[in-house]
């Protein structure tokens, strides 16, 4: 008898909670996956297809799946840094495999050698070069995220990757040095501690 | 009123659980590698804690005792702790997003968190009334929540530190978590339960 009292009592208790978790996922059910978007967040947008995933979004989606974070050449390190403090993993190199990092970069077309054959436009991620067939196109520099796509199509090769010189509005000062980067630093000797000192008298 | 400030400093600094009775160390040696996080760890388990301490305070009173069911409260205790934890994630994901972004990981993995299970079992133990029990398990979770933070504070300083070679990386945070659990003793007597 007491058996049964014992087993009716957790059967019990167990369907309790299990209505209460069934009622709770249907009252505060949460639509799409929340970390997928918060990395979406930290990608560059270049929509370049350097990390082999065809734009940040799906490498996004990829990265929750346990994909690595070191794919992404248009975001660099800065952008590694910032995958693994959100997802509390440890930062990696830049896989070289997909691309260096290099500074930020916008396509200028050389407009007096376009031929107007629209395959820059067909090849641009994000619909930032303006033009018809048989027309002059431009790039709308604002929106040109710098992904080197429409470089390749070009048959008359007219188009230019240009650095973007920091005005007034992106400038910025440049990051303090972190305890890591004190360890490294230490490590290769650039900062004098009193670990090798009696080797070096 | 004093009783339950006496319950306060004797779970916070006397009866601490992590230093003194040795629960909960997984969270305190895994998490403690950067401030920010042990600091999310922190507030997910002292919400958790003192969640749980009530529920299962209720559980037991309501539905164990009356049954004279008791010999049942490890695996009920469990159950009530595990959907404390899950409700909680759910309810804190539509709620406030931000404090699901800080609390991230750490809200799961408090269902194996040992320190919970032992205050479940510990007010029991101890017969504590209803507010005690919200006091008991709110106090063993700002104590666990004061050494992570602590503890955590002191690995980042350790890290840029010239550590000897055979004491880098988890042997030297061993060693400090035994001089603090020593430092704490230092507490022993201040309040008697």
């Amino acid at each position: 008898m007491t058996l049964l009292t014992a087993i009716l009592a957790l059967v019990g208790l167990a369907l309790i909670f299990g209505a209460i978790l069934g009622f709770a996922s249907i009252r505060y059910k949460v639509e799409g996956n929340p970390i997928v978007d918060q990395i979406d967040a930290l990608l560059p947008q270049t929509q370049c297809g350097q990390c082999s995933y065809p734009g940040c979004k799906p490498y996004a989606e990829a990265i929750a799946n346990g994909e690595k974070i070191n794919k992404c050449p248009p975001g660099g390190e800065s952008t590694i840094n910032a995958l693994a403090d959100l997802l509390g993993v440890e930062p990696e190199p830049l896989d070289a495999e997909h691309g260096e990092e290099s500074v930020t970069k916008v396509a200028v077309i050389r407009e007096d050698e376009c031929i107007g054959c629209t395959k820059c436009i067909q090849a641009c991620p994000v619909d930032a070069i303006l033009g018809a067939a048989k027309q002059m196109h431009t790039v709308i520099a604002s929106e040109c995220t710098g992904c080197d796509l429409c470089v390749e199509p070009c048959p008359v090769d007219c188009i230019d990757m240009v650095p973007v010189a920091p005005t007034v509005q992106t400038w910025s000062w440049e990051q303090p040095v972190t305890p890591a980067e004190l360890v490294q630093a230490k490590n290769d000797n650039l900062i004098i501690t009193d670990k090798g000192r009696g080797e070096a008298a | 009123m004093v009783d339950y400030l006496l319950i306060l400093v004797s779970t916070i600094l006397v009866n601490n659980f992590v230093l003194v009775q040795f629960l909960g160390l997984c969270p305190f040696m895994g998490v403690s590698n950067k401030l920010e996080t042990a600091m999310g760890m922190s507030l997910a388990t002292t919400f958790v804690l003192t969640l749980s301490s009530v529920c299962s305070y209720l559980t037991y009173e309501f539905i164990l005792e009356p049954l004279d069911i008791t010999y049942l409260k490890t695996i009920s205790f469990i159950l009530v702790i595990a959907v404390v934890v899950q409700f909680t994630e759910m309810f804190v994901r539509k709620a406030s997003p931000v404090l699901y972004k800080v609390l991230g990981v750490f809200l799961p993995l408090i269902t194996t968190n040992c320190a919970v299970l032992g205050v479940a079992l510990l007010n029991i133990k101890k017969e504590n009334d209803f507010i005690e029990s919200v006091f008991y398990g709110f106090g063993a979770a700002v104590g666990f929540s004061l050494v992570l933070v602590l503890f955590a504070a002191m690995r980042e300083r350790i890290a840029v530190s010239d550590v000897p070679v055979p004491f880098q990386g988890a042997a030297i945070g061993m060693i400090t978590a035994g001089l603090m659990s020593l430092a704490f003793m230092g507490f022993t007597g201040l309040v008697t339960l």
